[in-house]
């Protein structure tokens, strides 16, 4: 009885976990390659999800043509080029490199370089600041006694 | 002495800088609200990657439940006077706040060509028998494939061809009368 309960209670999740078979590839080698490229591609109307990870019709829509190029033996690059032709920079998760993308690449390096620069300046100004105060006559007379004495 | 005269200076400066970067933080987000609201600043308004370049071609087919012609690869290739070419459904409620809209440029003669947008097309006519048809023709996109060459996120959308066929301008979502007065009509001069 016990695990019957507990096998329902996880039936749910076997069937979320095989997802949708009708569209999957039969291949699983062109099946994991269109995952691959899904996965890198964002879904439009969600704007945060990937549309592997997404319900929304287009989602559905740019999934069944991913599988269907990959299908027509098509390269990983060429389908992904094919869309992001369609929907500009922002639909790839992982976004090029170009004039307007680079200050978003550039930013960790500034951030980085800039803060190296002022933990620099500030070691410097410390350094300069905290010398040890130069021997008055009487410490000198007795530092040569001390050393006299060794 | 005077080290140490600059050193409580840019210690107390130090102090009024998170002060200053949440004063800035908020300014942002000020402006970034402002922008949301008269409709100069959208979040996730991104700009289509069509413009400047020929329309796709579609080949579709019309939706004869309507009476309207459909339209082939010539209309969009070489439309001779700036056109709009307008994804719509019935099933789409934005659709209907935008229809007028798209009745007052069919008025003043802008040649607006149709694409019904995963559609039954027996409710297409429906829809333009109950609010009137703007379109000079209509070609349906049942599977949503013309949808994703033009670079569709939903429905309704609107493209702006020149005379030449080229994308010139995208609107995603209803267009409203401020959308006309502030963008189209001044483009539709300069494209005419």
């Amino acid at each position: 009885m016990r695990a019957l309960f507990f096998a329902l209670l996880l039936a749910p999740s076997l069937t979320l976990a095989v997802g949708r078979p009708s569209e999957m590839l039969p291949d699983p080698a062109q099946e994991s390659r269109a995952q691959q490229i899904g996965r890198e591609l964002r879904c439009m109307v969600c704007q945060n999800q990937s549309i592997e990870d997404s319900e929304a019709d287009l989602a559905r829509d740019l999934r069944r043509l991913v599988r269907e190029r990959v299908a027509a033996g098509e390269s990983d690059v060429a389908v992904r080029e094919h869309i992001h032709a369609r929907y500009g920079d922002f639909v790839l998760l992982r976004p090029p490199f170009n004039w307007v993308t680079a200050p978003l690449w550039a930013l960790p390096v500034l951030v980085l370089t800039g803060g190296a620069l002022a933990l620099v300046m500030m070691r410097r100004r410390a350094a300069r600041r905290s010398g040890p105060a130069p021997l008055t006559p009487a410490e000198r007379a007795r530092l040569a006694k001390l050393e006299d004495e060794s | 002495m005077s080290e140490a005269k600059r050193s409580s200076v840019s210690r107390r400066a130090l102090m009024w800088a998170p002060l200053g970067l949440a004063a800035a933080g908020g300014l942002g987000f000020w402006a970034m609200l402002r922008g949301m609201q008269d409709g100069s600043y959208d979040p996730r308004g991104v700009p289509s990657a069509l413009i400047g370049k020929p329309a796709p071609r579609l080949a579709l087919p019309a939706v004869a439940e309507t009476g309207l012609p459909g339209f082939g690869e010539a209309a969009l290739a070489s439309p001779g006077a700036p056109v709009l070419v307008n994804f719509w459904a019935s099933w789409c409620v934005p659709c209907v706040v935008e229809h007028p809209q798209l009745m007052a440029l069919q008025k003043r003669g802008v040649r607006i060509l149709g694409v019904n947008y995963k559609d039954k097309p027996a409710d297409a006519a429906k829809f333009l028998t109950r609010y009137g048809n703007p379109f000079s023709a209509l070609v349906a996109d049942a599977e949503g494939r013309a949808g994703i060459e033009y670079g569709l996120y939903g429905v309704p959308e609107t493209y702006l061809l020149d005379r030449d066929g080229v994308v010139r301008w995208r609107w995603a979502g209803p267009l409203t009368p401020d959308t006309l007065s502030a963008e189209l009509d001044i483009l539709l001069r300069r494209h005419a």
